[in-house]
């Protein structure tokens, strides 16, 4: 092998001053070669990010300092330079694309602009010279039109778009080591699949190296040569990808790939890592993963475990440190309860506990003196659904496509522009007043973002306890506090945390915590709306166990809207994918996902990364952005993106078909 | 900008017409018995009364007085007999002269202050600059224009003690005026520096390699100036409103000290102009700001389709 490119060793790094200082980057070793791609993979707070600013020296002034180690740079110590030097290379050698494409570009420059910064600043280039070479990297990260498109502002350009500027500015200083922190993570999977692309084949043509910080798994097994494991600050386990994904050997690897929510763990619970991540306020005195381990041993808890090399391979356990070196059989700490399957292809009941019909929602466009309506967008623009008791009713598709529009308007929370909501045979869009807030109590939804969505002036207590009120539950303050506790318990929390705040608590508990609130009033519908999106693997597998045991006891019924298919293809019974304001299919959850009817579901399921790197399929790629609901396209709303369009999608609307029972299709060529 | 923006102003207006119209009558005193004095006879006074119109109902007052307005005529001072319109034009320059040197001394103190502070955040110099404007906030009018006086008009004896002659006679009551506005100004312009220089595109811009100059220069401030704006707008709106504190304390012959003039003698139709004109100037300059803002936010500027 040749010298590596970057060699990071023994790294720590401090958030704060004093004895509680967060251990944020405990000891990480790691090297780098040219042309290379090496993932650090981990869940939130592991330090992963911390690791990655650290290298470009760019920690949060003042609370981050890096306190030991060194970071070389084709043998130069970095964290010897003088700022002077280090800003040479800081967009130079090194350069680095964040997670929010959204909210990492300068609102008011220009995209020009903001490339030919760099090109100023590193390679001398200006004016024309500038000009033409912002417009050679723009064309060579895709984006079409760069002559135009470099004149315009960040607002301007839909998320891919950015993060294709966020590339184009990161290869204009030509750099050896490119560092990408989540470049995905906040890009619907269509896009996610273009820019990792993208990414593959810029680093092929500049033979850079890549550092790839991401908690996917999946954009792990497609894009890494090798890969570290990190947990509480340290790195537990390094591999190739090939090695890690064939058997992890760190307990925490093993428990990510189980936790993991897939079609195959369909009706069993999903493995949980019970606990939390422990605080980094101080050292460890054994392993930091002992609490949470399946295979804890009383060494594990009295001294920190080594590092072991086991055939080219690094694990920080010590249950490599003997002569086993195979682990034995874990004892589960929560045994599969065999769960009584629900009747996943069971067609929906003759009446339905909620059935829409052509349900519209329409927002006016104002614009000019007198504010005319000029146009709609039509964000939901037609759409049946039906659900049965109990039943889980997936809505799939990108941002952007009106799902969480469509949501809101089942719930009367935006009042349709036309269309039927029957729920339990009253049909909602009808009721006013009074009568809709009664009605209220059977329909509840659950938000994305449980840091948002909660009051963080209310207790807990108010919080659980206000929709009874206001549904007249419970007699007394007495009953309602007793329920409130109930529930507590029931969604796995403790009694104590009545009388806390939102803001002292994870963000898994939280989602727990609004479930709960949805079931005070009990519900007989839950709008989960993206309801794990912002949730750490780990902690996800926790709340879909919690939804789907709710479901079964209480004989729930869910309205599942998301973007992320492996969690449908765990829970739901049925899938309606929705593209433009419409449903394009919908069926039952196995037929969609495994024989996918409409060209669109395809190509989704085709982009989501699959954790099984030696079944590399074919992706399906979808050329360009998700059109505006202003002005969808012709005929077929999906047609200019539709890898198998035909003459006639152009022309006209494809009917609905039932191709198989119980699945239908809008499109031409389907069939 | 559009109609139903101009309607809601033309509202505004009316409702601070009609409000005003109503409170002044309200306040007890009578213009005629300032006019005529104690000793005055009944007949004397309802004569005038009559030849001013004050023996009207008050809705009918009102109406004749809507109807004015109605022909951009002012109406006339009761005191002097003269067009409202040209007191106020003949006050106007003092105003816009304070105003415009305040507004100066205000930016040249908030705008570096500000920056400072925010640049060295979590040093003793951002917490001195905050003491500063603490200092600032807290100091009222009445006794900062006092102190001014005395030290620098009849200690040092540089500039005249108060009215308007003389181009260093605008100093005293504009620094006055500058310092509070500054004190509010910089605490904005930190606490809104400070929130752009946590933002990613600030980090990207690090991660490019620019200086913290450059960094500081080119992508945090013109972000953070953004809402500020708006505040400006607002400051210079109070600052046309007229000082009326400040310029009592300096005898400065602008808008402020002719409403209270005008109060005092209950001159109906002067205090009424005063404080439509007072309005009109805030509401104008809100309105400028928001199209200023519209020019230099390219979000607003090139907004597209949502």
């Amino acid at each position: 092998m040749n010298e590596p490119l970057l060699e990071v060793q023994d790294l720590q790094v401090r958030i704060g001053r004093g004895p509680r200082a967060v251990r944020a980057v405990d000891g990480v070793s790691f090297v780098l070669h040219r042309g290379e791609t090496f993932a650090l993979l981990g869940e939130s707070g592991c330090g992963k990010s911390m690791t990655a600013l650290s290298i470009m020296r760019l920690l949060p002034r003042p609370a981050g300092r890096i306190v030991g180690g060194s970071v070389r740079l084709d043998g130069q110590d970095l964290l010897d330079l003088p700022e002077r030097d280090m800003r040479q290379v800081r967009g130079g050698r090194i350069a680095m694309i964040f997670q929010e494409p959204m909210t990492s570009l300068n609102p008011v420059l220009t995209v020009g602009q903001q490339i030919a910064e760099v090109l100023a600043l590193h390679k001398g280039l200006r004016g024309r010279a500038a000009e033409s070479r912002v417009r050679e990297l723009l064309d060579a990260v895709g984006i079409p039109d760069s002559a135009r498109r470099m004149k315009e502002y960040p607002h301007q350009l839909s998320g891919g778009m950015k993060q294709r500027v966020m590339i184009a500015m990161a290869l204009a200083g030509e750099p050896e080591l490119l560092i990408a922190d989540e470049p995905t993570t906040a890009l619907d999977v269509t896009i996610q699949a273009q820019v990792l692309e993208l990414l593959q084949s810029l680093q092929a043509r500049y033979h850079m190296a890549l550092l790839l910080i991401t908690h996917d798994l999946g954009v792990v097994a497609g894009m890494a040569d090798r890969l570290a494991v990190m947990y509480a600050g340290q790195l537990v386990e390094q591999a190739t990808r090939a090695d890690f994904f064939r058997e992890p050997l760190h307990p925490y690897g093993r428990k990510l790939f189980e936790a993991l929510p897939e079609m195959d763990k369909r009706g069993r619970p999903l493995t949980v890592i019970p606990g939390t991540v422990p605080p980094l306020d101080r050292p460890f005195t054994g392993c930091p993963f002992a609490p949470r381990c399946d295979y804890r041993m009383a060494r594990c808890e009295a001294e920190p475990p080594p590092l072991h090399r086991i055939d080219g391979r690094e694990v920080r356990c010590h249950l490599y440190g003997g002569e086993v070196h195979v682990p034995p059989a874990p004892e589960r700490t929560a045994p599969d309860r065999p769960r009584a399957r629900r009747r996943s292809d069971a067609r929906s009941p003759e009446t339905p506990l909620l059935e829409v019909r052509g349900l519209k929602v329409h927002f006016p466009i104002r614009r000019g003196l007198l504010r005319r309506t000029v146009g709609h967008v039509h964000a939901v623009d037609g759409v049946d659904l039906r659900i049965g008791q109990g039943q889980t009713l997936a809505l799939v598709g990108e941002s952007g496509c009106g799902k969480t529009t469509a949501g809101k308007a089942i719930l009367q929370l935006l009042r349709p522009t036309a269309g039927s909501v029957r729920f339990d045979g009253t049909e909602l869009t009808r009721l006013r007043g009074e009568a809709l807030r009664r009605r209220r109590r059977e329909f509840q939804i659950i938000f994305q973002d449980p840091y948002s969505s909660m009051n963080p002036r209310m207790m807990i207590r108010d919080i659980v306890e206000e929709g009874m009120r206001a549904q007249g539950i419970g007699r007394t303050a007495r009953e309602r506090h007793a329920r409130a506790r109930d529930l507590l318990l029931r969604v796995g929390l403790r009694e104590e945390h009545l009388d806390r705040y939102p803001h002292e608590f994870s963000g898994g508990q939280r989602q727990r915590i609004c479930i709960a609130r949805a079931l005070a009033v009990e519900p007989r519908l839950i709008v989960c709306d993206e309801p794990t999106s912002a949730l750490d693997v780990s902690v996800q597998a926790q709340i879909l166990n919690l939804l789907s045991e709710l479901q079964r006891d209480f004989g729930l019924a869910y309205l599942f809207i998301t973007h992320n298919l492996s969690v449908v293809g765990y829970l739901a019974d049925r899938v309606a994918v929705m593209y433009l304001g419409r449903l394009v299919e919908e069926g039952p959850v196995a037929g969609v996902l495994e024989a996918p009817l409409h060209p669109y579901t395809e190509a989704l399921i085709s982009a989501v990364p699959r954790i099984d790197p030696e079944q590399r399929r074919e992706i399906i790629r979808l050329e360009g952005d998700l059109p505006s609901p202003t002005r969808p396209p012709s005929g077929c709303h999906f047609h200019p993106r539709c890898p198998k369009a035909q003459p006639i999608c152009a022309r006209s609307y494809p009917e609905q078909r039932e191709l198989r029972p119980g699945h239908w299709v809008k499109c031409h060529v389907a069939g | 900008m559009n109609l139903a923006r101009l309607g809601g102003l033309f509202t505004t207006l009316l409702g601070v017409v009609t409000l005003v119209f109503f409170l002044i009558h309200w306040i007890p005193g009578d213009p005629v018995d300032v006019m005529l004095g104690e000793s005055a006879t009944p007949s004397d006074r309802a004569a005038l009364r009559h030849r001013l119109g004050l023996d009207l109902p008050l809705y009918r007052q009102y109406l004749r007085y809507l109807h004015s307005l109605a022909h951009l005529h002012l109406g006339t001072s009761l005191h002097d007999r003269r067009p409202v319109g040209d007191l106020i034009a003949e006050r106007l320059p003092a105003t816009v002269e304070l105003a415009g040197v305040a507004l100066l001394i205000t930016l040249a103190i908030a705008f570096p202050l500000g920056t400072f502070a925010a640049a060295r955040h979590h040093t003793p110099w951002d917490r001195a600059a905050m003491t500063f404007s603490l200092l600032g906030v807290s100091i009222p009018n009445f006794w900062l224009g006092p102190l001014l006086i005395l030290v620098f008009s009849l200690w040092l004896g540089w500039f005249p003690v108060s009215g308007r002659e003389g181009a260093g006679s605008v100093v005293l009551p504009a620094l006055t005026l500058g310092t509070s506005l500054a004190a509010i100004l910089s605490r904005m312009i930190r606490s809104s520096l400070l929130d752009v220089l946590g933002e990613d595109y600030v980090r990207t811009a690090r991660a490019k390699g620019l200086d913290d100059r450059r960094v500081l220069w080119r992508h945090a401030l013109p972000n953070a100036l953004l809402p500020v704006v708006t505040v400006i707008g607002l400051q210079l709106g109070s600052l046309l409103a007229g000082a009326v504190i400040t310029e009592t304390i300096f005898s400065w012959p602008g808008i402020g000290l002719l409403t209270i003039e005008a109060i005092q003698r209950r001159d109906y139709p002067v205090v009424q102009g005063c404080i439509l004109f007072i309005s009109l100037a805030y509401v104008g300059v809100n309105l400028l700001t928001d199209l200023l803002y519209r020019r230099i936010d390219p979000r607003i500027r090139t907004g597209t389709d949502r």
